[in-house]
């Protein structure tokens, strides 16, 4: 066989059973025997939203997502997707054809050293010019971008290995000198984590994406249980424990719940699994949780101690740790357990004194908020949602009520607009039974919506929410409180041109408008009704709404401000 | 990580790495990214060829050595990290420098027991191996308008002793010492 089927073998033998990708010059070899694989390939309409759709199906189903792609353009293209999945330590393998090796280094056409440019945005990745080292290197993308902490990985195949003779011999084991992830936590130090929570009197649990990466949210539960300490979930863990949980107090961070990070700040303990003290979550780093000791729960060492020093390293897989701490936990809580009790009225007082919440538009125009917060309500717990980034991406996190993992997918570290639709699509096609709603807003749907075509095209019914302000919103909120309202370059007219609904039929989808509050449950109702196609619903909202609470960027996070019926006084300018 | 005693700016750390196209890439742009300084590298073979084997002399201002290590540990083609250190460690570099042939710059080649290696009627080249402060000293006799030119391999270092990093890096395989927040030394081994 040739070099082309020997990659498509591999991947079958990795379990690949879908993949998102364009077929081009150097990778068309490849697409031969695609031809006749049990591989479902999704034809996109560009990479980008193939890499995303990748990035999509892994998030909601926590395999790898496979996306494939020709050289030069093709290639680049998927280097935003790449960096986003990478960021977010989602496992995706990304295949792209190269030039012929005797033509590298040539500037040859559609060539770019692909591997050179994905390096940093990349777990690992690899040049194969030789078709014998193909299934080795596939095998170890997909062993290296699903093990360990996860991420993205690179395969980039010159044409003349796919089109050479070969034989195909898929390695039954990887082993790799360079590359062994601890997957254990040191007893000593899921002790010295247990002692310190029997110790302290102001503990939370600051739950991070990596809980869910590591299947951990029931382990999760019986660690919050045990120890009845207060949870936060970052953006990226939304979902990995339930809102309607009582110990749950909602997302800290930039706009985060008060009494997420209120906790944070006066808290004396820190129990940190899965996250990464991100400059969105501390705020100002040095006045961040100033009282706390830190444990520090990861699969990446390089985690620990990165932003914030640790006390107490705890370095493993997530799901291993919580099954060795949780009966440290109660073991040392048995000795003695501190009363909680007064920190717990204290956070819980936070949490009903100041609840997320917002105003109606005075002007009788739609609320934003509401129509994100009524989407949740009316498709319930089991829709997976996906969104763009910017404000609708934070009113999606704050006010839909996630109660299960893998339900809320979003591009949290590399804040990638135009994620959402792709996403869904991706997400749709892993779980083709579950309701999948992009909540999406005007600017970031206008980057990537020709996916909606390969969705109306391949049976992909997702539903889109365009939270229409006409703006880009957030780079608006931020002229509106620090640019003395100078609205340089973020008006996007999009209430006029394009029209939303018209696009949406031309693209082979349902287009739904709503301009009316009265109007908004039974559009969302319209929308949940069709599910032979998907449906685009371009909800035009207020323009001005904010997302409340705020701790500006760069400042303390004792300064959040939580006004919520109009714009506080600001004195920083810092981005 | 934590700043256990005094935090020393310059560090060696010897890294072992797959001999695999577009290692020293993966290597350099990881300090470049992070901000972290090299101030000089020196990479070859060892004595197995599937390794090769870095030094790097970093200037971690602002940085913690743990930190850096375990960054670069993270690199799937780095298969063991170990911090030469001053004391428990021969550190080398060569000089080779071309200055005005006369006999002060001769005599001075003689007395920091370097090597003329060329000689023309106008230049002499010397060659001489040491420790970067041998190095400096008979850098520090030389005029500076005397020198034509002037060419500095990076730092090599060798751990004393009997044990040798492939072996720890071999024995220790798959207990890569995850980062102990009371330890200010770097020492990753898979």
């Amino acid at each position: 066989m040739n070099g082309a089927q020997s990659l498509i073998n591999a991947l079958e033998a990795a379990g690949v059973d879908v993949m998102f990708g364009i077929p081009g010059g150097a990778i068309l070899p490849a697409y031969d025997p695609i031809f006749d694989s049990k591989i479902r390939h999704i034809l996109v309409r560009h990479e980008q939203g193939a890499g995303h759709a990748a990035t999509g199906y892994a998030q909601a189903t926590g395999r790898v997502g496979v996306c494939i792609a020709t050289s030069g353009p093709g290639a680049t293209n998927l280097v935003t997707p790449l960096a986003d999945a990478q960021m977010d330590s989602v496992p995706i393998v990304a295949i792209t054809g190269q030039v012929p090796s005797a033509a590298i280094g040539t500037d040859a056409f559609q060539e770019a050293d692909i591997r050179g440019v994905t390096m940093p945005v990349t777990k690992h990745n690899y040049l194969i010019t030789d078709p014998a080292d193909i299934p080795r290197a596939i095998a170890e993308a997909f062993h290296i971008a699903s093990t360990g902490r996860p991420g993205a990985v690179l395969v980039d195949i010159a044409k003349d290995a796919l089109q050479k003779e070969t034989t195909f011999n898929y390695p039954k084991t990887v082993s790799l000198a360079g590359y062994n992830p601890v997957v254990e936590p040191k007893q000593s130090a899921v002790l010295d984590a247990a002692a310190l929570i029997a110790q302290s009197k102001k503990p939370v649990l600051y739950v991070g994406g990596g809980v869910i990466k590591a299947n951990a949210a029931k382990e999760l539960m019986q660690l919050a249980e045990i120890t009845g300490v207060p949870v936060v979930t970052t953006l990226m863990a939304r979902g990995a424990f339930p809102d309607s949980h009582k110990q749950h107090l909602g997302m800290p961070g930039m706009h985060g719940t008060v009494a997420a990070v209120t906790a944070l700040q006066k808290a004396d303990l820190l129990i940190t699994l899965g996250a990464r003290f991100d400059d969105r979550v501390t705020g100002k780093l040095s006045t961040f949780a100033p009282k706390a000791k830190i444990i520090h729960a990861d699969i990446d060492p390089a985690e620990i101690g990165k932003n914030r020093h640790a006390d107490v390293a705890l370095v493993g897989d997530l799901k291993n740790i919580l099954r060795a701490l949780n009966p440290a936990t109660k073991a040392a809580l048995a000795k003695s357990a501190p009363d909680l009790t007064p920190w717990l009225n204290e956070v819980y007082g936070w949490r009903s004194k100041f609840p997320l919440g917002y105003d109606k538009p005075s002007d009788g125009s739609v609320s934003p908020q509401n129509v994100i917060e009524r989407i949740g309500k009316i498709s319930g717990p089991d829709t997976i949602f996906t969104a763009g980034v910017g404000q609708h991406q934070m009113w999606a996190s704050q006010f839909i009520g996630y109660e299960k993992p893998r339900t809320w997918l979003n591009s949290g570290g590399l804040g990638t607009m135009g994620y959402a639709v792709p996403a869904a699509m991706g997400a749709k096609v892993g779980a083709p039974d579950t309701t999948v709603w992009a909540i999406d807003g005007d600017g970031c749907f206008q980057m990537t919506n020709q996916e909606l075509v390969t969705c109306a095209i391949n049976n992909i019914p997702i539903k889109v929410a365009v939270i229409n302000n006409e703006s880009l919103g957030m780079v608006r909120q931020w002229q509106t409180l620090f640019y003395n309202q100078r609205y340089s370059n973020t008006d996007l007219h999009s209430k006029r041109i394009p029209d939303f609904k018209l696009l949406a039929e031309a693209m082979g989808c349902v287009g739904l408008r709503c301009e009316r509050p009265e109007d908004v449950d039974k559009t969302i109702e319209a929308a949940m009704e069709i599910n032979d196609r998907p449906v685009v619903v371009d909800f035009n909202v207020h323009r001005d709404a904010m997302v409340w609470p705020m701790v500006a960027a760069g400042t303390s996070n004792d300064d959040i401000t939580v006004a919520r019926s109009m714009a506080p006084v600001w004195d920083s300018q810092e981005l | 990580m934590g700043f256990t005693g005094v935090v020393m700016a310059i560090h060696t750390l010897a890294v072992l790495v797959e001999n695999s196209p577009g290692v020293l890439a993966r290597v350099a742009s990881l300090f470049s990214r992070r901000g972290y300084n090299i101030d000089s590298l020196a990479v070859g073979p060892t004595e197995n060829p599937k390794v090769s084997r870095m030094t790097i002399v970093l200037n971690l201002e602002g940085h913690a050595l743990d930190q850096v290590s375990a960054q670069l540990f993270k690199l799937v083609n780095v298969i063991g990290i170990s911090e030469m250190k001053d004391s428990d460690s021969l550190k080398r570099e060569i000089l080779l420098v071309k200055v005005a042939n006369n006999a002060a710059n001769k005599e001075i080649a003689g007395k920091h027991k370097a090597v003329i290696s060329d000689e023309t009627a106008s230049t002499i080249s010397i060659e001489a191996v040491g420790q970067s402060s041998d190095i400096e000293a008979l850098l520090a006799d030389l005029k500076p308008n005397e020198i034509r030119e002037l060419v500095q391999s990076g730092l090599v270092a060798l751990e004393r002793g009997a044990s040798t990093l492939a072996d720890r890096t071999l024995s220790t395989m798959g207990t890569a010492n995850e980062s102990d927040p009371n330890s200010s030394t770097a020492d990753y081994q898979n």
